[in-house]
């Protein structure tokens, strides 16, 4: 009966690791494309539950899952064309400063509008409750939130493998210059990036709402996290960030078996012990990018 | 990481900023009054330094704190004010304890504050207790809850407004012990890892094994734990007959949510739950039993004219701890007008004579003069049945307070032989 339980935290923390992905994905393509260490991130996160609980009041769940990375991706168009893109090229702490600045006067302009007072968001009631496969027991919220996130990820997994726009970005990752002299601009493919990265936190933002609570600082909490797991996954490397994500969620939810109050410095053991043994991460292609 | 960095350099920014602003401010306002420093002294305003967190797990509440205090403040001031001076209440962030401790003093010594008041996190409220006895100086600590505050720590420069944690736990245990969920059962807790945590999770097993309950697990939880899955997991493991939370915060929130979304059976109790957090939550995702030391359903003509000002204010209902800063400046504008004074000294012997004070509630109450605890009713509180609430603050249901009318205010407050403090 034992290991059911153990067996139960890895199952929960491969769901758990998928929710990451949302976040992080964002962030490691935003940074490989423009070299840019997006601080706003999870400023976007934040916007995204905000956004999503006037959808969800007007129009309803299922629609607040398509309409709010839209609105929110649509912020992003402005972010990267008015202030990411002067950054690319500049020195990194520059971003650093802008991309956090801006962090916090969307929580600001939140708490503004919204008010500082965390709000309810509700889950849909036919997800409420637990699911049991055998002896494992699931929230069936977030199994749902496990499958948007499987279809999401096959999503951009095939938009960056199998078109004529991700083999662009990918060369772009990989050899600006290069992409350059073949006389491709790099630019509006990362305002795409962008949106793209920008869009799936808001994603993570709303689909996170009903299980904690919606409020202006909620980006933070989750971002040290994303970082977290993009350092360990590697930079520039899709199925570094996913295996990263997942070990992450599991990582914890097997401390917390065993040793409950270690449970939130399991990731950071992780990330110390990975930087150690292999300082690009798990799958990462080079570590000199940020320099 | 960057991300903390960033984090230390922006308080040092805002502050560096502000004073720069209030520096000022100050200049414009002596040059547009023209007056000598002398007539300014006169009628100067008294000066009150108010820390609470305004960020973090806790900032919530405390913006709650500030919107208490000001409206106690703009109350005082438009009734002509204390002494015939104005009160001016500076309030800051207080961050963290050594940010808090820092801050504190710096009021105390820069800004030459009368009095300090507020907090809510127990940890920065025991450094700002260590600053107001080294300057000699008053400290009205509003909403920490810790017992180890007032207990060992305690000091004779600081007064504990908010209900300790020996009585939240009574005032649900004397429910839970009525309801038959003590006595043989087994008990599973979460406790939130810090002083206050601790603390309730120490007040609370003494009170089960004092009524024959059986701990069964208690589990420490770090305070930026946003996801409980892997501990409700741990929960079922353990299948327990009662789920004791001595959690804080948006710690609350988020666990009674996620319990609801994995619909586990066992019934939950807490012994910290403040109105703001029980809203978080929203109807349907809060059950059990919890203590309150105020709330906005109390039928007494002092609070139903504070929550009709504060909801006329703010645009919605007060919460606890809006409630604990308004009284609190409340009773210092009484301590300074029956002393006459604002010196330190003669407001502690004021606040140690027993004198009694409108807290709002349907008993005054008074502070020990030995620990200086407020000594007051306590409230337990559980959930409307589905359908009965009126709006999104509608949904609790408030019990009846303890004590009852008939029986000691103190019963419920440890006793001088179970308090550490020696001042």
């Amino acid at each position: 009966m034992e290991i059911v339980f153990l067996l139960e935290q890895v199952v929960n923390g491969l769901v758990l690791g998928g929710y990451y992905l949302l976040l992080a994905l964002g962030l490691s393509l935003i940074f490989s494309v423009g070299g840019v260490v997006n601080l706003a991130h999870g400023a976007f996160y934040a916007l995204g539950a905000y956004v999503s609980l006037e959808v969800i009041q007007r129009l309803g769940f299922g629609a607040s899952i398509f309409i709010t990375p839209v609105l929110v991706g649509l912020l992003g168009i402005l972010f990267e064309r008015f202030l990411l893109r002067r950054f690319y090229s500049a020195d990194p702490i520059l971003s650093l400063l802008v991309t956090f600045a801006l962090a916090m006067v969307v929580e600001q302009v939140i708490r503004m509008i919204w008010g500082a007072a965390p709000l309810a968001s509700n889950m849909p009631q036919i997800f409420k409750g637990q699911l049991m496969a055998g002896h494992f027991m699931f929230s069936r919220y977030r199994l749902f939130i496990l499958l948007v996130v499987m279809i999401v990820m096959s999503g951009i997994w095939l938009l960056l493998h199998k078109t004529a726009f991700g083999r662009v970005v990918r060369a772009g990752v990989q050899r600006p210059d290069m992409v350059a002299v073949l006389g491709i601009r790099l630019q509006p493919y990362m305002t795409a990036i962008v949106v793209l990265g920008v869009a799936t936190a808001a994603l993570g933002g709303m689909l996170f709402g009903p299980i904690a609570e919606v409020q202006p600082a909620m980006g933070n909490e989750i971002m040290t996290v994303a970082f977290v797991v993009v350092v360990i996954g590697g930079l520039g490397s899709f199925w570094g960030v996913v295996l990263a994500a997942l070990l992450v969620g599991v990582v914890r939810g097997v401390t917390i078996y065993f040793a409950p109050a270690a449970g939130e410095a399991s990731m950071y053991v992780l990330m110390f012990l990975v930087l150690m043994f292999r300082p690009r991460g798990l799958l990462g292609e080079r570590i000199e990018r940020f320099e | 990481m960057e991300h903390e960095k960033g984090k230390a350099v922006s308080v040092l920014r805002s502050t560096a900023r502000r004073s720069v602003l209030k520096a000022g401010a100050a200049l414009a306002g002596s040059a547009a009054l023209g007056l000598p420093g002398m007539v300014m002294a006169q009628g100067d305003k008294i000066r009150i330094g108010h820390l609470t967190p305004e960020t973090g797990f806790l900032g919530v509440l405390g913006k709650y704190a500030v919107m208490g205090v000001q409206l106690a403040r703009d109350e005082i001031n438009a009734s002509g004010g204390v002494m015939g001076r104005q009160l001016d209440v500076i309030s800051e962030d207080s961050v963290n304890p050594q940010v808090a401790s820092t801050k504190a003093q710096r009021m105390i010594e820069r800004d030459k504050v009368a009095v300090l008041m507020g907090e809510i996190n127990s940890a920065s409220a025991l450094t700002i207790s260590q600053v107001a006895e080294r300057y000699h100086t008053l400290f009205m600590c509003t909403g920490a809850r810790s017992d180890v505050l007032r207990g060992k720590d305690c000091n004779r420069y600081t007064f504990y407004v908010d209900i300790p944690v020996t009585v939240m736990v009574n005032a649900v245990g004397l429910a839970l012990v009525r309801d038959n969920l003590v006595k043989g059962k087994k008990i599973y807790s979460l406790t939130a890892d810090y002083l206050f945590g601790h603390d309730l999770s120490k007040a609370a097993k003494k009170f089960f094994a004092a009524n024959g309950g059986i701990q069964i697990g208690d589990e420490l939880v770090a305070t930026d734990v946003t996801d409980f899955s892997p501990y409700l997991m741990k929960i079922r493991q353990a299948q327990p007959d009662l789920v004791a939370t001595n959690l804080a915060g948006n710690q609350v929130t988020n666990f009674v949510k996620q319990y609801a979304e994995f619909g586990l059976p066992y019934p939950v109790v807490g012994f910290n739950l403040n109105t703001a957090d029980a809203w978080a939550a929203g109807e349907g995702n809060l059950s059990g039993i919890w203590p309150t030391v105020w709330h906005q359903d109390l039928k007494t003509p002092g609070s139903e004219a504070f929550v009709a000002n504060f909801t006329k204010r703010y645009g919605k209902p007060p919460e606890n701890h809006a409630w604990v800063e308004y009284v609190t400046l409340k009773m210092l504008a009484q301590a300074m007008n029956a002393t006459k004074s604002t010196d330190t000294e003669k407001l502690i012997a004021y606040f140690e004579s027993g004198a009694k004070f409108d807290i709002l509630k349907a008993r005054e109450g008074y502070f020990r003069s030995w620990d200086h605890q407020l000594m007051q009713e306590a409230y337990p509180f559980t959930v409307k049945p589905k359908g009965q609430s009126k709006n999104k603050y509608d949904f609790l249901q408030f019990g009846e307070a303890v004590p009852a009318s008939n029986q000691p205010l103190e019963m419920m407050a440890p006793t001088k032989a179970e308090s550490a403090c020696k001042m």
